[in-house]
C-alpha cells in the first residue's frame, strides 16, 4: 500500500512539472533605454515611441520587415495605375480597433489627411507630401493619387508615423494609444514600465505572448545585472560596452546586427576652410575607420564609404574610396594652402559613440595638422546650434532615419552642401518606379557624396541585441526603429 | 519664539519669489527649443513654428513668467511639454518612490550612525575607535553607485534575495515595493552614516570636554549615564544640521542611484526634463524643492529648541 502512495505521488509529481514544460512561457519583460515621451507615434519623432508601438499597438497600409522589406499590412493588395500615380488598396476586412470600433477606409483616408494637414506636427510630414488626393472607394477599397510618381510610396507608408489611427481616439493616443495591432495598450507607470496586453480581437495571424513589458532602463551598467537576476529577458539595443559580462553566458544570445545609423563625421561644407573639396578630402583621408570603429563600437559597426546602409539592397561599397593615408592628406592640405594646418571645434552631442568616437578622431587629425576643440554639447543644444543654426565646423551624429540619402539634397539642411547634379539624381530616384533603375540612381548618388567627400564617412551603427537564449523571433538588424513581437516566442 | 517663527516665515517666502525669478530666467537663457526635440531632425522650420505655437512657447517671456507663477501660487503647476500630463500628477508619481526611499534611507543612516558615533568617542583614540572611523572614512570614499553595482551584484543576482532594479509600484503591495527600495535605501544610508558618525562622534568629544560634564563626572556619574544623558542630547545640534541637509539631499540628489536602479523618483524626472527641454517640469519641480528645503530648515530650526532648552525662551 505504502509503495503505490509513493509511485502516485511520483507520477503526480512528474506530471505536473512535465506539463509545466509543455506550456511555453507567454510573458516577456524587454529593457528599453529611453522612456518614450508619449506613445503617439504621428505626432513625434522619438524612437522610443516607435520602438514600443510600432507593429505591436499600431499598423500602417504597409509595414516594413526585418530585412527592410515592404510587407502588407492592413492593406491586404493594392494596384498601381500604368502612369504610376493612382495606388488603390484592397483592405482587410474584419478589422477592428483595440476600442471596438470597426476599421474601414474612411480611417484611412481621415489618418492620411491629418498627417499631411496643414496644422499637422507629424514628425515625417515629408512622407505625404507627394499625396495630391485620399478617396474612399468602399469601405475595404482606398483610392490615393499622387502629384507624380513616387517610388518609395509603399515604403513611406510602412514608416511608424504613417500608422492608421481612428478619429475617435486621435487624440488621446499620446496617453492611451488606440490601434488596430496583436497587442493593445495595458497600463504605463511613468518612468518605470510600459504595459501591453494580447488583443481579443486581432485580424491577423495569432501573436505568442500573452503579456509584454517594457521596462525604462537609463542607466548602461544595470544591463547586465537585469538580465542575470532573470527581471529582464531582452535587451534589443545592448550597451557594446558590456557585451562582455553576457557573451560568455550560455543563457542568453548575443546578436550583432545593423541599423539605419549612419554615423558620420559631418562637416560644415560652407564654413572655411570645409568650403575646399581639398580640406574635406584630407579629412577623409586621416581617418582611420578601424580605430573609430574598434574605439567608439568596441569593433562591432561596419565601415561604409558613403550615405547607405550595407544592408541595403541599394548599398555600394565604397569604403575603398579614402583609405586612411596620412602623407595624402597632407599632400592635399598643401595643395588647399594649409600646410601649417589649422584648428577648428567638434561639437560632439551625448551618445558614446559621438564621445568615444570624437577623441579618436581628435587625435588622428592632429596627426595632419588639424587642431580640434571638443565641445560636449546635449541633445538640445545640439539641435538648436548645429542642426538649427548651422554654428559648427565639424560634429559627429548618427543618422539614424532609414534609407535617408536625400537629406543631401534638402535646402538648408545643417551640412550646407549644394550640389545641383547630386540633387538631380535624388530628384529622378523619387519619380523613377523602376527597381534596376532606381539601383543605379541610388549608385549614383552615393558615388558623387563619395567624391565630394562631403561629409567623413565612418561606420554603420551596430545593433547589438542581448535576450533569453530561449526567446525566438526578434529583429536582428533595425531597419527602422522597432521592436516587432509579432513573431516572439519562448521556446524549450 | 513667535517672532523669530515668524521671521523665518517672512525671509522664506522672499526666498521663494526670488527663487522663482533666478530659475525662470536661467532656464530661459539654455539653449535648446523643447518643440524642435519634439518633432526631431526630419520636421521643417514651419512645422516647428506651429508645434511652439501650440505649446504655448511663442508668448512673450513676463507674460510666461506671469502665467507660471499665477498658477504656483493656486498650485495648479501647468502641464509638461513632453509628457502633455499636469505636472503635479508626474510629481506626485515620483514623490511616492521618492519620499519612502528618502525616509528609508535617513533611518537607516540615523539608526547606524548615532550608536556608532556613539561607540567611537566613548572609546576615543583607542582600537574601537580606530576601526570604526576607518570604515567610516571608506564609507565617505567610496563611490555610491559603485557600492550599489556591488550590493545588486551580491543579493539579486547571486542570492536572488531582491529585483536587481525597477520598481512594481505601491499598488503590487506594500511588501515588494518596500524590497525594490531595500537595497538603494541601504546603497544611500551607508554613505550618510558614515558622515554622519563622525558628525556624532566629533561632537561628542567637543561636548564631553566641557566644564558641566567634568562636574557631572565629579559628582560621581559613571561615564556611560554622563554620555548619554548629559553629552548626547548636547551633541544633537550639529547632527541636525547635517540630517536637514541630508534629507534635501536625499529627495533630489539621488539621480545617480536612481538611475543604477532605475527607479522612477523626483531626481530622475528633473534629469529627463532637463534633457528633453520640458522646462515646465524643471521650473515646477525646482521650485518644489526650494520649498522643501526651506521647510525643512524651518522644522530643523525648531528641532534646535527641542534640543536645547535655552533657544526656547530666546527672541
Amino acid at each position: 500500500m505504502k509503495v503505490w502512495k509513493t509511485i502516485l505521488a511520483a507520477a503526480v509529481l512528474t506530471f505536473a512539472v512535465g506539463s509545466s514544460a509543455w506550456a511555453a512561457r507567454t510573458d516577456l519583460v524587454i529593457g528599453i533605454p529611453l522612456e518614450p515621451p508619449h506613445l503617439d507615434p504621428t505626432a513625434g519623432a522619438a524612437a522610443a515611441i516607435r520602438e514600443v508601438t510600432y507593429a505591436n499597438v499600431f499598423e500602417g497600409l504597409t509595414r516594413i520587415g526585418p530585412s527592410s522589406e515592404v510587407l502588407p499590412d492592413l492593406a491586404e493588395s493594392w494596384t498601381v495605375s500604368d502612369d504610376g500615380k493612382v495606388y488603390t488598396f484592397k483592405l482587410h476586412t474584419g478589422v477592428k480597433f483595440h476600442d471596438g470600433s470597426d476599421f474601414t477606409a474612411d480611417d484611412v483616408k481621415f489618418s492620411l489627411d491629418r498627417a499631411r494637414a496643414e496644422n499637422s506636427v507629424n514628425a515625417q510630414k515629408q512622407l505625404f507630401a507627394a499625396i495630391d488626393k485620399v478617396e474612399v472607394v468602399d469601405p475595404a477599397t482606398l483610392k490615393v493619387t499622387l502629384t507624380h510618381p513616387q517610388g518609395s510610396f509603399l515604403y513611406n507608408m510602412g514608416w511608424g508615423d504613417a500608422v492608421i489611427v481612428s478619429p475617435k481616439s486621435a487624440d488621446t493616443n499620446k496617453e492611451k494609444p488606440i490601434g488596430t495591432g496583436p497587442f493593445k495598450f495595458d497600463s504605463w507607470a511613468k518612468g518605470t514600465s510600459i504595459k501591453l496586453v494580447k488583443s481579443d480581437h486581432y485580424w491577423g495571424a495569432p501573436v505568442f505572448l500573452d503579456k509584454v513589458e517594457f521596462r525604462i532602463v537609463p542607466d548602461a551598467a544595470a544591463y547586465a545585472p537585469a538580465l542575470l537576476s532573470g527581471d529582464i529577458q531582452a535587451f534589443p539595443f545592448f550597451d557594446p560596452d558590456s557585451v562582455a559580462q553576457v557573451k560568455d553566458d550560455p543563457r542568453f544570445k548575443v546578436v550583432v546586427g545593423a541599423t539605419e545609423g549612419e554615423t558620420i563625421l559631418a562637416m560644415n561644407n560652407k564654413q572655411p576652410p570645409f568650403d575646399k573639396l581639398q580640406v574635406r578630402q584630407a579629412i577623409s583621408y586621416a581617418l582611420d575607420r578601424k580605430a573609430i570603429i574598434d574605439g567608439a563600437s568596441a569593433g562591432l559597426g561596419l565601415p561604409i564609404g558613403s550615405h547607405m546602409s550595407p544592408t541595403n539592397k541599394y548599398y555600394v561599397d565604397l569604403t575603398g574610396r579614402y583609405p586612411h593615408d596620412v602623407a595624402k592628406a597632407k599632400e592635399l592640405l598643401k595643395e588647399a594652402g594649409l600646410e601649417n594646418g589649422f584648428k577648428a571645434t567638434l561639437k560632439l552631442p551625448p551618445p558614446s559613440y559621438a564621445r568615444l568616437g570624437g577623441e579618436i578622431i581628435a587625435s588622428e587629425l592632429r596627426e595632419v595638422g588639424i587642431d580640434l576643440e571638443i565641445i560636449p554639447v546635449e541633445w538640445a543644444q545640439w539641435l538648436d546650434q548645429v542642426f538649427t543654426k548651422k554654428d559648427y565646423d565639424l560634429t559627429i551624429v548618427s543618422h539614424t532615419e532609414p534609407n535617408d540619402i536625400d537629406i543631401y539634397s534638402r535646402k538648408g539642411y545643417y551640412f550646407n552642401y549644394d550640389n545641383p547634379a547630386f540633387d538631380k539624381v535624388i530628384a529622378d530616384v523619387e519619380l523613377t518606379a523602376d527597381e534596376a533603375k532606381r539601383k543605379e540612381l541610388y549608385a549614383q548618388a552615393q558615388k558623387i557624396l563619395a567624391d565630394d567627400a562631403v561629409v567623413g564617412f565612418l561606420y554603420e551603427l551596430p545593433k547589438v541585441g542581448v535576450w533569453d537564449a530561449k526567446l525566438q523571433g526578434l529583429w536582428e538588424n533595425a531597419p527602422i526603429p522597432a521592436n516587432d513581437l509579432t513573431k516572439v516566442k519562448w521556446t524549450d | 519664539m513667535t517672532a523669530y517663527l515668524l521671521k523665518r516665515l517672512v525671509i522664506a517666502a522672499i526666498t521663494l519669489v526670488v527663487a522663482s525669478m533666478v530659475v525662470f530666467a536661467v532656464l530661459e537663457v539654455l539653449p535648446g527649443d523643447p518643440a524642435r526635440l519634439m518633432l526631431g531632425m526630419n520636421a521643417s522650420a514651419d512645422q516647428v513654428a506651429l508645434l511652439r505655437n501650440q505649446m504655448g512657447l511663442d508668448a512673450p517671456l513676463i507674460l510666461r513668467y506671469l502665467h507660471w507663477v499665477g498658477g504656483l501660487v493656486t498650485l495648479d503647476f501647468g502641464r509638461s511639454y513632453t509628457y502633455s500630463v499636469p505636472v503635479i500628477d508626474l510629481v506626485r508619481e515620483r514623490l511616492v518612490v521618492s519620499l519612502p526611499l528618502a525616509l528609508m534611507a535617513l533611518t537607516l543612516s540615523t539608526a547606524i550612525a548615532i550608536p556608532v558615533g556613539l561607540f567611537a568617542a566613548s572609546r576615543q583614540g583607542r582600537a574601537g575607535d580606530a576601526i570604526a572611523m576607518g570604515t567610516a572614512q571608506l564609507g565617505v570614499a567610496v563611490p555610491n553607485f559603485w557600492f550599489a553595482l556591488m550590493l545588486i551584484y551580491l543579493f539579486a543576482v547571486w542570492l536572488r534575495l531582491v529585483p536587481a532594479g525597477g520598481f512594481p509600484g505601491w499598488s503590487a503591495g506594500a511588501w515588494p515595493a518596500l524590497k525594490a527600495l531595500l537595497l538603494p535605501a541601504v546603497a544611500l544610508a551607508l554613505p550618510q552614516a558614515a558622515i554622519l558618525a563622525r558628525v556624532t562622534r566629533s561632537a561628542l568629544i567637543e561636548v564631553m570636554n566641557e566644564d558641566y560634564i567634568r562636574t557631572a563626572r565629579a559628582k560621581g556619574l559613571p561615564y556611560r549615564a554622563v554620555l548619554w544623558r548629559h553629552a548626547l542630547r548636547n551633541a544633537m545640534i550639529p547632527v541636525l544640521t547635517i540630517l536637514g541637509l541630508q534629507f534635501a539631499f536625499l529627495l533630489a540628489g539621488t539621480i545617480i542611484i536612481e538611475n543604477v536602479f532605475y527607479l522612477p523618483g523626483l531626481g530622475r524626472l528633473v534629469f529627463q526634463a532637463i534633457t528633453q527641454r520640458d522646462l515646465i517640469v524643471v521650473e515646477s519641480v525646482v521650485m518644489l524643492l526650494v520649498a522643501a528645503v526651506i521647510i525643512v530648515n524651518l522644522l530643523v530650526d525648531m528641532s534646535y529648541a527641542l534640543a536645547d532648552p535655552r533657544l526656547r525662551g530666546r527672541q
